[in-house]
């Protein structure tokens, strides 16, 4: 029973979530929504500790692919139910899970209306981000990837603002329409390689024309979910009408998506396109860090801030990728994470915030941190570590990318640097008119400071904030081994001259 | 005399068929109106036994039939299979509707068993007279069925509009046959191949005929630019009626158009391959655009049938094998998908109300969570969302004709497939985010329910492994077309 249970960890970590969501689904009873949200909480808690083996059972020195499994699926297509995990793909499985344990005690006594459906879209969806991360079958992978925008949509749509029908629809269609262009490319590649297997995908040596088009079918999907400059649009609007479950999972979670997708399958398939685009790929990352964040600074919305801040933020993940060095690629993938817990720690705070006065406006407030002392220092701690502060994980990502953009070019590096101040400038002019000065209007007077709930879940993710920070080798030791083997990868060309002739 | 013996055998499930359905039409006649569950019963009990026929005769080879005009092969067994079932589900999911409408009489089931004959000689047609007669007679049942209300001034004039249009492409695809048949000699399938095999060269009256036969049979899938008759009649006719004019007989027009364009006609491919890429192009295009301007969900369901023809005439204009086993996936898993659907629509609809609104779908979710799950479903399917079947149905005919180097045309079909999506998730919207309109318990049979359930979960796990209806069309394809 142990034996199969750790070999088959990749798939625990998927289906006990989904399995978790059916059964709260189907034990809903609308009268007694507390045994549901414990009921929720039991699943995600069980979900959470069976990804726990993937880190103490990872071995640091191997950058391949561990904890593999799987069995023939569609035999008809040749598509197999193929799973496995490597360096890059365990902290994101972790960070998931993780995050969802988190928005379901964030959800607790906040979501009223339908509280079984709430909880089992988050448990299921978690499982299917996992599969995203886990899958080493395209189809599987693609699979996993769309079936997780219909929970979304509904979260977005249920339990949303009031513009929410525009902008989860708007959500569901970008990111669809970029994602069945990679279905075609992946089509196209399963005709010429006879399987579906991305092992085989990586082998299938291609001209640079066809890599191009390859690349880009892949870029268009990737694009939309990360999302970059300029077809992020769908962030704001989706962040903005979100519940804020939506959107610690959106901004944690599902936009890793696309970076950890970017360095699964668009740049090993298509080196050679990746080298050759690698201009116009810095370029909309510098856009995305320095213009986006010049957009973050004019907002009046406080979501829609941090949306935007996270598009910036996102900007170094596709720079640190496209530096194809050491230090920058780690870096991106430090920075992954740490975006991972920062946003979500914001969108939290804002939760908290629109929970008891019920606006996102910055201008709603002023001087919060008179009545709320306790839930301001969390703010103003996770709005400083959003800025980059050293000792906080937002430091560690943006400096290392900044380091290996410094090798390649020193504008680069300048541009990317300019975050920094405009980063400090957007995050701190919020904290400063929501939280300090004197107490603005009769709400902010009459609220609440923390309760112990709220509390518990900001303490935890000021201490991963802090804990990465410090030690960022936590993580690090983990990518090592696998961010070599993938910068290999991505130096060997694939056009059809210059392979070996065993390949 | 040992002949017909063996020709009435391998036609048996159409004599079962035949004899009931004048059975059921004589017995409504001595039977009291509060009795005509007899009658229901008796419809189901033709289609279990003509299921047990088909099923038990079915033998690995090819067996013709009333000196070749008749055929029972793998395709034949198999479609009939699916098509008995597809009826059976129609009974379920129509009983209570009929019954509140007083149209629960025996003509309705007569009709549907004679229209379900009919499709049953299409699908074993090996001479074109043979699968005229079939869709003749399918067409005149529903051209009936459609104006069975007839007190109800939509329903006859969408009958109307049916029959007049209906018979226009019936004398096209006639006129087709007899030219093909002047030029051949044969009404035999099998001996047209052999005559156009030949060598000789190909004469332009063939390349007209195939013209005719080709609109004939666009004008029955309901492709464009034949499609106008397609909105109009799924409006009028009860919703009983059009349930069962948008699901099963596409498998017997798909069935038709195997047999005579691929097993009759297959060295003038190049032409009819153009012919069904133009309407392919155009059915996806028109379908999923007009769509969206609709807001009766019965219009709105009549475009997206004819889109969802475009995708199967994607997997028939590949003209390879892969091609026609993908396009058959299409068409079944297109059926299960619509029955689903007209069936939660039948179950909204009560006493005095039609839910042929898209605002009637308004807050299902709050009135009744099962149901709405169970559309939803639905709809991802129809929009070709994994995990669902129509994924795997919309992924393989677009690899099959990926596969024939139609590499734009799937382009297209990948950007009309996302806004049609658009539509689809808009009566997710109506039943998720907004507020009923209308409290009414939604009430149901048992049965309903249960064979509801059944067959929209089917679509989510057949999505999930596809593999076993895969093998099912693979072998019926290649089993029928080697």
């Amino acid at each position: 029973m142990q034996n199969y249970f750790y070999h088959h960890l990749l798939s625990f970590a998927i289906w006990l979530p989904v399995l978790a969501g059916v059964v709260v689904l189907a034990s809903a009873n609308e009268n007694k929504p507390n045994a549901t949200r414990w009921l929720a909480l039991l699943g995600g808690l069980l979900s959470f500790l069976v990804t726990i083996p993937l880190y103490t059972q990872f071995n640091f020195a191997d950058g391949g692919l561990q904890f593999q499994e799987g069995f023939s699926w569609i035999p008809a297509f040749n598509i197999n139910y193929h799973l496995g995990a490597d360096g890059l793909a365990v902290p994101l499985i972790l960070l998931t899970s993780f995050t969802t344990l988190i928005v379901i005690i964030a959800a607790w006594e906040v979501i009223q209306k339908r509280v079984a459906q709430y909880m089992a879209c988050f448990l299921i969806m978690s499982g299917l981000m996992i599969g995203v991360f886990s899958a080493l079958d395209a189809i599987l992978y693609y699979v996993f990837w769309e079936a997780m925008l219909i929970p979304m949509f509904l979260v977005i749509g249920i339990w949303g603002g009031p513009n929410r029908v525009y902008a989860t629809v708007k959500f569901f269609l970008y990111t669809l329409l970029g994602s069945l262009f990679m279905l075609v490319a992946f089509i196209y590649l399963y005709l010429n390689t006879g399987s579906f297997e991305i092992a085989d995908f990586y082998r299938f040596p291609m001209p640079l024309q066809v890599q191009i088009l390859v690349f880009l079918a892949f870029f268009v999907a990737f694009a939309v979910k990360i999302p970059m400059w300029p077809v992020h649009t769908w962030l704001p609007d989706a962040h903005v009408e979100a519940p804020t479950g939506g959107s610690v999972v959106l901004a944690a979670i599902a936009l890793k998506l696309g970076g950890y997708s970017f360095l699964r399958f668009a740049m090993p398939i298509a080196p050679d396109a990746a080298h050759h685009l690698t201009p116009y790929m810095i370029s909309l990352s510098l856009i995305a860090i320095v213009y986006i964040a010049l957009v973050a600074l004019v907002q009046k919305d406080m979501k829609k801030l941090i949306a935007y801040s996270s598009i910036s933020h996102m900007g170094f993940v596709t720079l640190g990728f496209f530096l194809f060095n050491n230090i920058g690629l780690e870096g991106a993938i430090v920075q992954m994470l740490s975006h991972g817990f920062i946003s979500a720690a914001m969108f939290l705070c804002v939760g908290v915030l629109y929970d008891r006065v019920h606006s996102r406006q910055i201008e709603a407030y002023g001087g919060v941190a008179n009545t709320m002392p306790a839930f301001a220092a969390f703010a103003v701690f996770f709005a400083m570590a959003n800025t980059g502060l050293p000792g906080t994980s937002g430091f560690v990502g943006e400096f290392m990318v900044i380091l290996g953009a410094i090798q390649i070019n020193f504008w680069y590096a300048f541009l990317a640097a300019f975050t920094l101040i405009f980063g400090a400038a957007y995050t701190l002019w919020m904290v400063k008119r929501v939280f300090y000065g004197a107490v603005a209007n009769d709400q902010v007077a009459a609220l609440s400071d923390l309760n112990k709930r709220e509390f518990f879940i900001l303490a935890i993710l000021a201490v991963l904030v802090l804990a990465l920070g410090v030690y960022p080798q936590a993580v690090t030791d983990m990518t090592n081994a696998t961010v070599n083997e993938l910068l290999t990868h991505f130096a060997q060309s694939k056009l059809p001259a210059s392979l070996p002739a065993g390949l | 005399m040992e002949t017909i013996r063996y020709d009435l055998i391998t036609a048996l499930p159409e004599l079962i068929v035949l004899c009931m359905a004048m059975v059921i039409l004589l017995t409504d006649l001595f039977i009291s109106p509060a009795r005509r569950m007899v009658i229901y019963s008796m419809a189901q009990l033709t289609l279990l036994a003509a299921a047990y026929f088909s099923f038990s005769s079915h033998a690995p080879g090819v067996s013709t039939a009333f000196s070749g005009a008749f055929i029972d092969d793998a395709m034949a067994d198999v479609l009939k299979l699916m098509m008995y079932l597809g009826t059976s589900f129609i009974f379920v999911y129509s009983r209570q509707y009929l019954q509140h409408r007083g149209m629960f009489r025996g003509e309705f089931y007569a009709l549907v068993l004679f229209s379900l004959l009919g499709m049953m000689v299409m699908v074993s047609g090996q001479s074109m007279l043979t699968l005229y007669v079939g869709l003749e007679l399918l067409s005149l049942s529903l051209y009936a069925l459609v104006a069975m209300d007839r007190d109800n001034a939509k329903a006859t004039e969408a009958a109307m509009k049916y029959f007049v249009l209906g018979a226009l492409a019936s004398g096209m695809l006639l006129y087709g046959m007899s030219m093909v048949y002047g030029m051949t000699g044969s009404l035999n399938l099998a001996e047209i191949n052999m005559a156009l095999m030949s060598g000789a060269k190909i004469h332009a009256v063939m390349i007209l005929g195939l013209v005719f036969i080709v609109a004939g049979l666009a004008f029955k899938l309901g492709a464009v630019p034949f499609q106008m008759w397609v909105p109009d009649v799924y409006e009028g006719s009860p919703t009983a009626v059009t349930m069962l004019i948008s699901s099963v007989p596409k498998l017997a027009a798909f069935a038709f158009v195997i047999r005579m364009l691929v097993q009759a006609l297959p060295t003038l491919a190049v032409d009819w391959q153009q012919m069904l890429m133009i309407m392919a192009v155009l059915s996806i295009l028109i379908g999923n655009i007009t769509a969206i301007a609709q807001t009766n969900l019965k219009r709105m369901l009549a475009y997206s049938t004819i889109s969802h023809i475009g995708f199967v005439l994607y997997g028939l204009m590949s003209a390879t094998m892969n091609g026609f086993i993908f396009a058959m996936f299409y068409v079944v898993s297109y059926v299960l998908m619509t029955l689903a659907g007209f069936g939660i629509i039948l179950l909204l609809s009560r006493p005095g109300f039609e839910a042929d609104k898209l605002d009637d779908l308004k807050g299902l979710n709050q009135r009744s969570p099962w149901h709405a799950f169970l559309m939803l479903i639905v709809m991802f399917s129809m929009a070709g969302v994994p995990p669902t079947l129509g994924f795997y149905a919309k992924f393989s005919v677009l690899q099959a004709a990926l596969a024939a180097g139609y590499i734009w045309l799937v382009v297209f079909a990948v950007l009309m497939a996302v806004i049609g999506t658009f539509y689809y998730l808009r009566i997710i919207k109506l039943m998720y985010f907004d507020d009923p309109l209308d409290t009414h318990a939604i009430s149901a049979p048992m049965d309903t329910r249960v064979v509801l359930g059944f067959n929209a979960l089917a679509l989510l796990v057949i999505g999930l492994m596809p593999e076993k209806l895969m093998e099912l069309c693979i072998y019926t394809i290649t089993s029928s077309l080697s």
